[in-house]
């Protein structure tokens, strides 16, 4: 965690002025491990530009944006932006929820580094970007088709490719395994959680 | 990005086989003569699908995935990981353990920093140095192996600590290579600090400005080119970094050869971090990983002899262990810059999510940006200093 730097603001202070500014918009504020602002998706565009442009915050780095997926959710996906302020040692990550098929503002405007995160998110997750100016895919094949990070997207996939010697050229197959992928259960009652390790810390093992 | 060509551009491919491309890279560019019009990367020719298969795979299994992601320096890239699956748990890790990783990590800094001066050196026609610089890092590999058993793929920093300790008599081998190896630095340095072929080569090719440099979210040497001392290990320091004393080197030009000579100097500052490293490991015994063994696994002696040691290194390696509901990011300061993990636990022994955030892929990303108006030759020197492996970028 960052050292606390009498310059710097605290998190109390960064929750006032987002407050005072995107009162209406702001679902959910939590400090827990990191400093994280959930919002409307509708105010996307304004609140990253003001996280960028305010002259107290300065969050003029965009660190990553990804996307994570709750399947049993109807906003299935969560787009998850991280800033950085160098000048103020300050990081904070701005969280916002989206179906399939509702397109999220994208940022490209505000830090042309969000091109290719968004493209990643596009490819992997399915998250479209309105105004993006090139949604290809980013990191899977050419003609790749699904979105291969989504929860009901199996691990193996669904085709596989090699070299066709006969049409001299690679070509896509429904995926063979050799052997039945094997997943197994391990969840059990066993001591594995951590609150159930930290009361175990004080009385010693037998 | 506009994608309407002009009349008089025209398109070829460099890559995905280059020897300059570091790997896989397909650069589609638009040459209006010799002039670079515009630069599309094409990457992910090396996707693995990383992150899906951390997913699937408990907090154990995931560690050696993140040495196959920047296979220069993979102990750094282990290392984010592990930060941030200690701070979920909330355990932390012994002192000679974080004094093993920091060493470690500096290790994997003049790694990376040696392949990629002399890389570069190569991209820009000089021969020599790659073989005097890949004669150090074979030793520093030794080091790797000494300590882990293996070469490259360590997994050696483990959620909670390192793997094992380390022999006496690696620690002096590695003293003795904080004294040698600066020899070698200014051997290199003497083959090209002046060399007038790599000045001519180098010298304000590159260039990009701090705020630019800010809003392409570089980071590492990148950012520290522009003139920002920005260092995560002085900034937001983790580990003990907060106590040692190094210098961070700035640069003034923002150009191609002011990052070399950056790399050059933060090899030097490494060297001076690992000799303080090697006195504190002298002074300072004690475990190097957390002695919760509902979360490290015990010794392999004591399994010998005790049937609650035996339980315990099974149930670690089957169903591994339990990480509180929650969401993190933690970085390191990679050698390429900031390499940091967002993980997302949902109480269950697999990460939910698992995103990693590669510098690589942020530098890549402003080629079209740094090469637009360089000579085709230039892009090769900015490709060389970005500094780009593509285990990292393409994931």
């Amino acid at each position: 965690m960052p050292k606390k730097n009498p310059a710097n603001l605290n998190d109390e202070d960064i929750q006032k002025l987002l407050y005072a500014n995107f009162k209406k918009s702001i679902i959910n504020i939590e400090s827990y491990h990191d400093f994280s602002v959930s919002i409307a998706s509708a105010i996307t565009q304004d609140f990253i530009r003001f996280l960028k442009e305010s002259r107290d915050l300065q969050y003029s780095t965009l660190i990553d944006i990804c996307g994570v997926d709750y399947p049993n959710r109807p906003d299935r996906f969560d787009v998850v932006y991280h800033l950085l302020s160098m000048t103020k040692n300050k990081r904070i990550r701005v969280k916002i929820s989206t179906s399939d098929n509702q397109p999220v503002p994208s940022i490209v405007n505000i830090f042309p580094a969000a091109e290719w995160y968004e493209r990643e998110a596009y490819d992997l997750y399915g998250i479209t970007f309105s105004n993006h100016p090139d949604m290809r895919r980013m990191l899977t094949d050419y003609n790749f088709q699904g979105f291969p990070l989504r929860k009901d997207f199996p691990l193996t996939g669904y085709t596989q490719v090699r070299y066709d010697d006969t049409q001299k050229r690679v070509i896509q197959e429904p995926v063979e395994l050799g052997q039945e992928f094997r997943d197994f259960d391990f969840e059990s009652p066993w001591l594995g959680h951590i609150s159930d390790v930290n009361s175990n810390e004080t009385n010693e093992d037998e | 990005m506009n994608n309407t060509k002009k009349d008089n551009t025209f398109t070829i491919n460099f890559g995905p086989q280059h020897p300059a491309a570091h790997g896989v890279l397909r650069l589609v560019l638009e040459l209006d003569g010799e002039i670079v019009d515009r630069v599309d990367p094409h990457i992910g020719l090396l996707h693995r699908g990383t992150e899906k298969l951390i997913e699937n795979k408990t907090y154990t299994q995931a560690v050696p995935y993140f040495d196959r992601l920047d296979y220069v320096a993979p102990m750094n890239q282990e290392h984010a990981f592990s930060l941030a699956v200690e701070s979920l748990l909330g355990i932390d890790v012994p002192r000679r353990g974080q004094i093993i990783r920091v060493l470690y990590s500096e290790i994997g800094r003049i790694l990376s920093h040696l392949l990629n001066i002399t890389t570069q050196a190569m991209d820009v026609g000089a021969l020599t140095p790659p073989l005097w610089g890949f004669e150090e890092r074979e030793k520093l590999m030794c080091f790797y192996e000494r300590a882990s058993g293996s070469r490259m793929h360590a997994a050696y920093f483990r959620p909670g600590g390192v793997h094992q300790d380390l022999p006496d008599d690696l620690i002096d081998d590695i003293e003795n290579f904080t004294e040698t190896h600066p020899v070698v630095i200014n051997d290199i340095e003497e083959l090209l600090t002046e060399n007038r072929i790599f000045k001519q080569r180098n010298v304000d090719i590159g260039f990009i400005s701090q705020e630019d440099a800010q809003q392409y979210g570089f980071s590492g040497v990148m950012i520290r080119g522009t003139g920002l001392p920005w260092d995560l290990r002085r900034s937001q320091p983790y580990e003990i970094y907060s106590e040692l004393q190094f210098e961070i080197p700035v640069g003034k030009n923002s150009d191609c050869y002011d990052r070399y000579l950056l790399r050059v100097e933060e090899m030097k500052q490494s060297l001076k971090i690992m000799s303080q490293c090697i006195d504190m490991l002298r002074k300072e015994g004690g475990p190097v990983s957390t002695e919760n063994n509902k979360l490290f696994p015990p010794k392999r002696a004591e399994m010998k002899k005790s049937m609650e040691a035996l339980i315990h290194h099974f149930k670690l390696y089957t169903e591994g262990y339990h990480v509180p509901k929650g969401e993190i990011y933690r970085a390191v300061e990679a050698p390429k810059g900031e390499f940091g993990v967002y993980l997302v636990s949902d109480d269950s022994n697999k990460p939910y999510r698992c995103k990693i955030r590669a510098p690589g892929f942020a530098h890549l990303q402003a080629m079209d940006y740094m090469c637009k108006g360089h000579m085709l030759a230039d892009v090769s020197a900015v490709l060389g200093s970005l500094d780009i492996v593509f285990g990292e970028v393409d994931r």
